[in-house]
């Protein structure tokens, strides 16, 4: 179950290897996103676009807010 | 949107999956750093004046008064000891007696803007408004600093693009 996390937790996570994704169209996540962040829209999430990320560490995803 | 993105990679096999659920608008909200097109964009940050002076709900007028008069400033923010912003010190203030304790005479819950406030509608709506300065806090409501309008229109003033200065008269 994934756990949802605040802003504190991202930065410390960063710092231990986690992976940012955010899941953002990209036209969105070119105006702005987190620094170190790769984009995975979540219409496009499936096994083949997740390639880039290493399953044996924590992934973050993010969008805009509490959508 | 990222609950569900959050989701979808647990059922691809990922095991430690984490979701940033107030997202991207939080993370700028707060001052931390921005990548992308909108990066290059001046925001209330670029301005900020972080050297305003503070002082505490109980402090005595006339002290906070001569403290700010030595640095030249006429205005004060009043913070807790987390550095919330709970009010502000007008020039008006100054006329009260100086034993009266700030609380007594500060504005309180000034209307306060984030440092990824973009600059040039925040510079406008300030004109609009005929405010001449603004204060920044992160989304805590933790002090950044004081924002003038005449720095942000200095600022927008040097950022404009050579094709847009106006036409020289022949």
């Amino acid at each position: 179950m994934p756990t949802d996390i605040n802003r504190n937790d991202v930065q410390r996570l960063i710092v231990d290897g986690a992976q940012l994704v955010e899941v953002l169209p990209a036209d969105e996540y070119n105006e702005a996103h987190l620094p170190g962040a790769i984009n995975i829209p979540l219409k496009k999430l499936d096994a083949q676009s997740v390639k880039p990320l290493d399953p044996a560490r924590p992934v973050i995803t993010y969008c805009h807010d509490f959508q | 949107m990222s609950n569900r993105a959050a989701w979808r990679l647990e059922s691809l096999g990922f095991s430690q999956v984490y979701r940033y659920a107030a997202g991207k608008l939080d993370w700028f909200a707060f001052g931390l750093p921005m990548v992308g097109e909108f990066a290059a964009i001046p925001k209330a940050s670029d301005v900020v004046r972080r050297d305003v002076p503070i002082c505490h709900l109980t402090d005595r007028l006339g002290e906070v008064y001569q403290r700010c008069q030595a640095i030249g400033w006429a205005v004060c923010l009043v913070v807790n000891e987390q550095k919330v912003v709970l009010g502000r010190l007008r020039r008006e203030a100054w006329n009260a007696n100086p034993d009266t304790l700030v609380e007594n005479v500060m504005e309180s819950g000034p209307t306060t803007f984030r440092p990824d406030n973009f600059l040039e509608p925040l510079v406008k709506r300030m004109r609009d408004k005929k405010v001449g300065s603004v204060i920044i806090t992160n989304s805590d409501g933790v002090l950044i600093g004081l924002l003038f309008r005449k720095d942000g229109e200095e600022q927008l003033s040097r950022d404009q693009p050579v094709g847009a200065a106006p036409p020289r008269d022949k």
